[in-house]
C-alpha cells in the first residue's frame, strides 16, 4: 500500500460520529407483524378509524406483494416478523413546553447538532425532530402559525387537522404503490406533515431531522407537504441512527402536492449508519418519495446527498400534470466499503410544455456498488416536453462498481429528450498536483471530490452544503489511483 | 540550500537516473538541459516526491534536512515549488479556494494564523500583476479550461503566491507563445531573491534569453554529463545535443 492509501484509510476510516445510542427508557412493542399489530400502533397514536382504515387495506395489500429484486442490489433476505414496529422514547403524557422535554432527548439532538431550544437554534431553520417512532418537539410552531404555514408531526395532524391529511394522503404514493410503499402504508409511525397556504412564501427552512434509536426495530415515517397555490417552501431533511451490528430496517414515505404555481424545494442529508468496514451492520434505506405538480407552473425540485445506508434504494420522483410544470433532481451519492446504492429518479411528463432536469453524481469507493437508475416518461398529450439528464461517475480504486441503468418512454414527437453521462477516476496526478502545492492527500480528496459534486451541493441551503461537505470528506475511503 | 548526491531512480522497473550530483546555493539560477528521454522532468518529479518515482540510491538534502524522508506536501510546505510542464485540471474547484488552502497550508507549517478572505484576496490582487494573469482566469476552477499558455501562467502565478525557497521550472517554456514566454520569464525574474534559488529545466536555450542561468548543466542518459557558465547554453543552441553525445564517444 502506498504512503497516500495509507493516510487516505486513515483518515475515512475515523468513526461514524452519530454512532451513539442514547439511554432512554423506551416504550417498545414485541416484534412481529400482523393486523393486531397494525391495530395496536393505531391504538397508540390514538388515531381515528379512517386511519386504521387506511393501514388495513395497505397492509393486506403487502402481504400479496412481494419485494422489488430489480434493482443492482444484493438485498439479504428481511425478516419482517423479527422487526419490532413501534418504538418510542418514554416521556411524560403531554408536552406543553420545551422545559417539559427529557432532558436526555435535548442533549441528543444537541449532540447531533440539532438544538431544540428555539433561541439557541441558528435563526431560519424550524426543525421537526423525529426519534424512533414518535416527533419529539417541532420548533417555531407559532412563528409559522401566524403566517397560516402548519407544520408539525404526522400524528398531530391527523388528531388536529383530520380534513387536510385525509384530502392528500396517498396522492403522490398510493398505499399499493410498491412493496416499501405499503409497508410502510400499514405501519408508519410519525414524520412531519407541512402546509403552506395559499399565497404564502415560506419564511424559513423546515426541517426534519430522523434518529433511530432503538435497537431491533424500523423505522418508518410518512412526510406529506402540501404547498397551495402560489405559495412557496424549502424543506431539509437528515437522518443519522446509532451503530449496531444488525441491520435496521427504514422504510419511508415522502409525498409532496404542488398546486399552482406553487415551488417546493426537498434536500436530503442522509447519513444512516453505513455499516462497519466490513459490511456489518447498517440500515437498509427502502424510500419512497415522490411529488405531484399538480398546478400549472409549479416546480418541485429534489435535492440529495446520500452517503449513508447499507443499502439505498430510492427514486425521488416528480410527476408532471400541470401544464409548464417542472421537476428537478440534483443528487450526490457516495458509497464506499460494502455499500450498495441504487437511486435515481422517475421524471413523468403529463402536461404540456414540461421540463424537467436531472443531475446525478456517483461516487463509489472500496468496494461498493453505486447505481443510477432513472426514467424519464412522456405521455401521449405532453406535447413539447423537454428533458436534460447528466449522470457522472466517479471512481476511486479499482475494486467498486458504478452503473447507469437509464431508462426512457416517450410518446410524444415533439419531446426533446438529452442524456450525457461520463465515468471518471481521481487521478493520482490531481492528488500529487494538491501535494505539490502544501495540501495532504487526505484534503486533496476532499477538495476534488467536493468539486466534481459542487453543481449539486449549490443547491443546498447554505447551512446543509457546509455539512454535506464534511461528510462527502468523511466518507471517503479507500484506495485512489 | 539542495545538494542532491549520486542520485538513482526507477520508474516502473526501469532505471532513469543514474547518479546526479548538483548543489544549489541561495540566489542562484540553475538551468538544466538536455535531449528527450535524458531524465530532466524524472529530476524534477523525484525532487517534488512524486510517488511514481522510487529513489533506490543517493541522498538529497534540502535547507539542511532529508528531503527523501519528507512527503511531497511537507517538502512543498518546506519551500519547494515545481511549475508542472502538464498542469492537471480538477473541474469545480475553484483556484480561489485551491490556492487559499494552499496559502494557509504553508502558513500554518510556519505557525502562522491563516489569512482571513479579505487578506487572501488582497495578496491575489498583488501577486497577480507578476505574471499579468486576468481574474477571468482565477475565477475559474483549477486549470479547466485553460489554454497552454495560460496554464503556465497559472503555475507561475501560484509559485508568486507560496514563495518558495527552491523553484523548479519544468518546460516552462514548451507550448509558450513569445509574448507568453516573456511575460513568464519576467515574473520568475520579480519573484528573485537572495534568498531563493531556481532550476529551469529546458530543451531550449530560448527561455534562457530571458532567464539568465548562473549554471548551465546537460543531462544526457540520466547523469550531468557537462556543467559550465551561461555560455554553455549557446554553444549547445549552435552545436546541438549530438555535440555532446559525440564528446562522450557515442
Amino acid at each position: 500500500m502506498t504512503e497516500q492509501d495509507k493516510l487516505l484509510e486513515q483518515v475515512t476510516n475515523e468513526d461514524y460520529k452519530f454512532g451513539f445510542v442514547t439511554d432512554i427508557e423506551t416504550d417498545i412493542i414485541d416484534i412481529g407483524l400482523n393486523e393486531d399489530v397494525v391495530r395496536l400502533i393505531s391504538l397508540k397514536k390514538e388515531e381515528p378509524e379512517w386511519m386504521l382504515d387506511f393501514r388495513l387495506k395497505a397492509y393486506r395489500k403487502w402481504l400479496e406483494m412481494k419485494a422489488p429484486d430489480w434493482a443492482y442490489l444484493k438485498v439479504p433476505p428481511i425478516d419482517y416478523q423479527s422487526i419490532s414496529y413501534y418504538a418510542a422514547p418514554k416521556q411524560k403524557k403531554k408536552l406543553n413546553s420545551l422545559d417539559e422535554v427529557d432532558q436526555e432527548l435535548l442533549d441528543t439532538f444537541n449532540k447531533l447538532g440539532i438544538p431544540l431550544e428555539e433561541q439557541k437554534h441558528l435563526a431560519g431553520v424550524a426543525v421537526d425532530a423525529v426519534m424512533d417512532s414518535v416527533s419529539v418537539k417541532t420548533t417555531f410552531k407559532e412563528v409559522l402559525a401566524e403566517k397560516g404555514i402548519i407544520f408539525c408531526s404526522f400524528s398531530e395532524a391527523v388528531r388536529e387537522f383530520p380534513d387536510l391529511v385525509k384530502k392528500y394522503l396517498g396522492n403522490a404514493v398510493p398505499y399499493a404503490d410498491n412493496y416499501f410503499a405499503a409497508l410502510n402504508s400499514a405501519v408508519f409511525s410519525d414524520g412531519s406533515f407541512c402546509y403552506i397556504p395559499k399565497g404564502v412564501r415560506c419564511p424559513m427552512e423546515l426541517s426534519t431531522y430522523f434518529r433511530i434509536n432503538a435497537a431491533n426495530t424500523g423505522q418508518f415515517e410518512r412526510t406529506l407537504i402540501v404547498a397551495d397555490d402560489d405559495s412557496y417552501v424549502s424543506y431539509l431533511e437528515g437522518c443519522t441512527a446509532p451503530m449496531r451490528d444488525e441491520n435496521q430496517l427504514h422504510a419511508a414515505v415522502v409525498e409532496i402536492i404542488a398546486m399552482e404555481r406553487a415551488e417546493v424545494k426537498y434536500s436530503t442529508v442522509q447519513n444512516w449508519y453505513p455499516g462497519d468496514k466490513n459490511g456489518k451492520g447498517g440500515i437498509y434505506n427502502f424510500v419512497t418519495k415522490r411529488g405531484i405538480c399538480r398546478g400549472d407552473y409549479s416546480k418541485i425540485s429534489w435535492t440529495q446527498v446520500e452517503t449513508g445506508s447499507a443499502i439505498t434504494w430510492k427514486y425521488p420522483s416528480c410527476v408532471l400534470m400541470g401544464d409548464h410544470s417542472k421537476g428537478e433532481f440534483y443528487s450526490v451519492a457516495l458509497t464506499n466499503h460494502h455499500q450498495q446504492a441504487d437511486t435515481g429518479t422517475k421524471m413523468i411528463h403529463i402536461g404540456k410544455n414540461t421540463k424537467s432536469l436531472i443531475v446525478s453524481k456517483g461516487i463509489s469507493a472500496g468496494v461498493s456498488n453505486n447505481s443510477y437508475r432513472g426514467l424519464v416518461k412522456v405521455s401521449k398529450r405532453a406535447d413539447n416536453a423537454r428533458n436534460f439528464s447528466q449522470c457522472d461517475s466517479l471512481l476511486m480504486g479499482s475494486k467498486c462498481g458504478a452503473h447507469t441503468f437509464p431508462y426512457i418512454e416517450c410518446a410524444n414527437k415533439s419531446a426533446i429528450l438529452e442524456h450525457e453521462a461520463t465515468t471518471s477516476k481521481i487521478s493520482e496526478d490531481q492528488i500529487f498536483y494538491c501535494n505539490q502545492r502544501g495540501i495532504d492527500t487526505e484534503d486533496a480528496v476532499a477538495m476534488i471530490v467536493n468539486g466534481y459534486a459542487k453543481e449539486v451541493l449549490n443547491k443546498l441551503p447554505m447551512e446543509f452544503a457546509v455539512e454535506a461537505q464534511k461528510l462527502l470528506a468523511l466518507s471517503l475511503e479507500g484506495s485512489v489511483g | 540550500m539542495l545538494s542532491i548526491k549520486n542520485l538513482h531512480a526507477v520508474v516502473e522497473g526501469k532505471e532513469i537516473l543514474k547518479g546526479i550530483n548538483l548543489e544549489i546555493k541561495p540566489g542562484e539560477i540553475h538551468a538544466i538541459m538536455g535531449p528527450n528521454g535524458s531524465g530532466k522532468s524524472t529530476l524534477a518529479n523525484v525532487l517534488a516526491g512524486h510517488e511514481k518515482y522510487e529513489v533506490t540510491e543517493g541522498e538529497i538534502t534540502f535547507m539542511g534536512e532529508n528531503l527523501l524522508d519528507q512527503a511531497a506536501e511537507d517538502r512543498a510546505r518546506n519551500g519547494l515549488f515545481l511549475s508542472f510542464q502538464y498542469p492537471i485540471e480538477i473541474p469545480g474547484v475553484s483556484m480561489v479556494n485551491f490556492l487559499k488552502t494552499a496559502v494557509n497550508e504553508h502558513r500554518k507549517h510556519k505557525g502562522l494564523d491563516p489569512l482571513t478572505a479579505s487578506q487572501f484576496l488582497k495578496l491575489m490582487e498583488e501577486k497577480k500583476k507578476v505574471v499579468e494573469i486576468s481574474s477571468q482566469l482565477t475565477n475559474r476552477s483549477v486549470n479547466e479550461g485553460f489554454s497552454g499558455g495560460e496554464k503556465k501562467r497559472n503555475e507561475i502565478f501560484q509559485m508568486a503566491m507560496l514563495e518558495p525557497r527552491l523553484s523548479i521550472l519544468d518546460e516552462t517554456d514548451s507550448g509558450l507563445d513569445i509574448d507568453a514566454l516573456r511575460v513568464v520569464a519576467n515574473g520568475v525574474n520579480a519573484l528573485k531573491r537572495d534568498d531563493n534559488a531556481t532550476i529551469v529545466v529546458t530543451h531550449y536555450q530560448r527561455l534562457l534569453d530571458y532567464i539568465i542561468p548562473d549554471h548551465v548543466h546537460v543531462m544526457y542518459n540520466g547523469k550531468i554529463v557537462k556543467s559550465a557558465g551561461k555560455e554553455l547554453a549557446y554553444e549547445l543552441e549552435e552545436k546541438g545535443y549530438d555535440w555532446i553525445k559525440k564528446e562522450l564517444g557515442e
